[in-house]
């Protein structure tokens, strides 16, 4: 038997536990591509019935209905529909309703039974809607739906095996619908309240909890407050308790940096992996706990539900440069990377809007300026504290964040005013419940994040780093030369063209330097200025300090200010620009914003360069 | 009474909604997130500091953020 497994389709309105549900059925199995022909991300991954049947579970994007206003609800109907081409139709539909939200949600539901898939329900969160003090009759929902109802709990794999089973029989079985297509979105609203209304045994005051909650995190003054101090939290732990595991990862690298040293003679191979392979990638992958930190608060804010919160709460200031609390959710995940973030921004309605936060999210500070900031920081800010246990190194890079979004802030103003022209922006979305995340939901989500930036360090870092090696030891300087070996290869020479444009900004020829292969990922200016250094020592030990200590000797504070000003604007990694031009559909937009960061960051950079110096710095 | 003026905490009924006031797109999410005439909501939370916008209301079951201007076009009448 070599039949292809039954495909089925997780579907249902967004907020309803989906991906919890997929994730309990699928475990960690799951495999992350795009559809075919558009940017969305497809998760699917294997279960299997109780005789051990595979089946392929596909996880759909969120929808309201089958009449999209969103790219990714678009992608929910051509796939139910049969209508994109490349994939193929689901054999069977799993609907995915939150109990405690029948009323809203089975009108969606409705207009999935109706297209006559084999179809089961999943009443899910059964147990928030009890603990909201209502009671439901799954019985009298199947006989009203005519499609079996399973009552599941996805985080704590409650209902799995009932579920498996009755779209086993769904499958070998299939049954006509009972339910006539509605004519009407009112009518289908009618019978959906109508079915919800019947299925309702009891109900006590509900979502007290919740409400409760946002009485706190949505108080006019208050909620603010809160954010705020989220958002600093976040900041400071992303430095603080990333400490000992960087220490790790570095007495990890040094170890096997040394331990080659020791088994090989010294040339050409050994350079290449002490100074190429394993300082490029090794200055790279010391950031990933930095990274992780960042991606686990931002998956913890939106498993708990408080980041709608946070829109709600950012929405008007954001209305004041022409954007909504929509753009706060891309725009926050762009802190993480610029790229999931331009990819979030397809749930903004609004066409005008989503391409202005495309244009303004690489201002955001991605994880990978991180490094940048911290190896600069690290050497020329003093790790002391300005008092109630706040340091001064972390309260700087705050305010590098800070500049990034104040800049982003304005250039969204100048967008929307001149660029985009858009008049209003709009604010209209759904506040789920509050729940605690799910720890094994949060470590998948975690390792997936993981892997992505590791994948990354491990090919273009890497390519990006050996190349960077090549550049700056070929060709080898004559011996007893008074030029150094930087100055002589080929990189050096690059590098000396593009001197004078950088010199009135504060950069000296090393920066220069690393500016060349940042273009493919920010955080490799770290690398190449590590590889920079290392080739350019004059003994073994200097190239065992660290990297810190030689760019405090070699740069003026101003230099290294300006520095820091260049990456809070600068240049894209290529990647963004990749993903800006799929998204917008054209060279145009990505053009556009290479264009206005470059001069913002050299504006920012000279501005910045010039200030220190005329303090004496 | 229209939405953005309805006092907090206390539960009404849609009576109307101006669609012709409201641009398509978010006529329609309004009309996807269960907004109908006849249908229970209650202004819960209102915006920060003094723009008291958006609002949060209670319709359904479910909580939905909004903006003023869209809360506008939502004629409502205070159940007793």
């Amino acid at each position: 038997m070599t039949q292809m497994p039954p495909l089925v389709a997780l579907v249902g309105n967004p907020n309803a536990g989906k991906s919890a549900l997929f994730n309990a059925l699928t475990g960690a199995r799951q495999k992350i591509a795009n559809y075919p022909g558009v940017t969305v991300e497809r998760k699917s991954g294997r279960a299997s019935f109780a005789d051990g049947r595979a089946v392929e579970m596909i996880d759909l994007p969120g929808a309201y209905s089958l009449d999209p206003d969103s790219l990714d609800e678009a992608v929910t109907r051509d796939v139910v529909l049969g209508n994109l081409s490349g994939h193929r139709r689901p054999d069977a539909l799993v609907i995915v309703l939150d109990a405690g939200n029948l009323d809203n949600h089975l009108r969606f539901a409705l207009e999935l039974i109706a297209l006559g898939l084999p179809t089961v329900v999943a009443l899910n969160m059964i147990d928030l809607a009890e603990r909201d003090g209502l009671r439901l009759d799954a019985q009298a929902l199947a006989r009203a739906l005519g499609v079996p109802v399973i009552e599941t709990v996805a985080v704590r794999r409650r209902g799995l095996e009932p579920l498996m089973s009755a779209l086993d029989g769904a499958l070998k079985n299939p049954v006509a619908p009972i339910e006539p297509v509605a004519t009407s979105f009112g009518a289908q609203n009618q019978r959906a309240r109508d079915i919800a209304r019947s299925a309702i045994i009891s109900e006590t005051a509900g979502r007290q909890w919740t409400r409760r909650l946002d009485a706190i995190l949505l108080h006019p003054v208050g909620g603010v407050v809160i954010l705020l101090a989220l958002l600093f939290l976040m900041f400071q732990a992303v430095y603080g308790w990333s400490e000992a595991p960087i220490g790790w990862i570095e007495s990890g690298f040094a170890l096997l940096s040394d331990g080659i040293k020791n088994a090989m003679p010294d040339g050409y191979l050994r350079s290449f992996l002490t100074d190429g392979v394993i300082a490029g990638v090794g200055s790279v992958v010391v950031f990933l706990p930095q990274i992780l930190i960042l991606f686990l608060f931002i998956l913890l804010l939106e498993a708990s539900g408080y980041m709608t919160r946070a829109a709600f709460v950012m929405d008007r200031m954001m209305a004041a440069v022409g954007l909504s609390g929509h753009s706060f959710i891309p725009l926050l995940s762009s802190f993480a990377c610029a790229i999931p973030g331009i990819m979030a921004t397809r749930t903004i309605m609004d066409q005008k809007e989503r391409l202005a936060t495309i244009l303004i999210a690489p201002l955001m500070t991605c994880s990978a300026r991180l490094p940048v900031y911290t190896v600069i920081i690290g050497a020329f800010i003093p790790a002391s504290s300005v008092g109630l246990g706040i340091g001064l190194q972390g309260l700087v890079l705050f305010g590098l964040y800070i500049a990034g979004i104040l800049g982003a802030m304005l250039a969204a103003a100048v967008i929307q005013r001149f660029v985009t022209q858009s008049r209003t922006s709009s604010f209209l979305i759904e506040m789920p419940r509050y729940q605690w995340p799910r720890p094994g939901d949060i470590a998948i989500n975690l390792w997936q994040r993981a892997w992505v930036f590791l994948r990354r360090a491990g090919t273009i870092i890497f390519a990006a780093t050996v190349i960077l090696w090549a550049l700056l030891s070929f060709p080898k300087a004559p011996e007893g030369s008074n030029v150094s070996q930087v100055e002589y290869s080929v990189a050096g020479r690059i590098a000396d063209g593009l001197e004078p444009i950088v010199r009135p900004i504060g950069f000296n020829h090393d920066i220069a330097l690393a500016l060349i292969p940042a273009m493919a990922a920010r955080e490799v200016a770290v690398s190449a200025l590590a590889t920079v250094y290392a080739i350019d020592a004059a003994d073994e030990d200097a190239a065992a300090t660290s990297l810190g200590p030689k760019l405090a000797a070699d740069w003026s504070l101003a230099t290294a200010l300006a520095f820091l000003a260049w990456f809070v604007f600068a240049p894209q990694c290529i990647s963004t620009i990749a993903v800006t031009r799929r998204e917008t559909n054209g060279w145009k937009w990505p053009i556009f914003m290479v264009s206005y960061l470059f001069a913002l960051a050299y504006a920012a950079a000279g501005i910045t360069y010039w200030t220190a110096r005329s303090f004496g710095l | 009474m229209q939405l953005d003026h309805l006092p907090l905490n206390q539960i009404a009924v849609i009576r109307s909604i101006d669609w012709e006031s409201l641009p398509d797109q978010e006529g329609h999410r309004l009309r996807s997130l269960g907004f109908e005439p006849g249908v229970t909501i209650e202004a819960l939370h209102k915006g920060i500091f003094m723009w008291r916008d958006p609002l949060a209301v209670r319709v359904g079951r479910m909580t939905v953020a909004l903006r003023t201007n869209v809360a506008a076009a939502i004629d409502c009448e205070l159940s007793v």
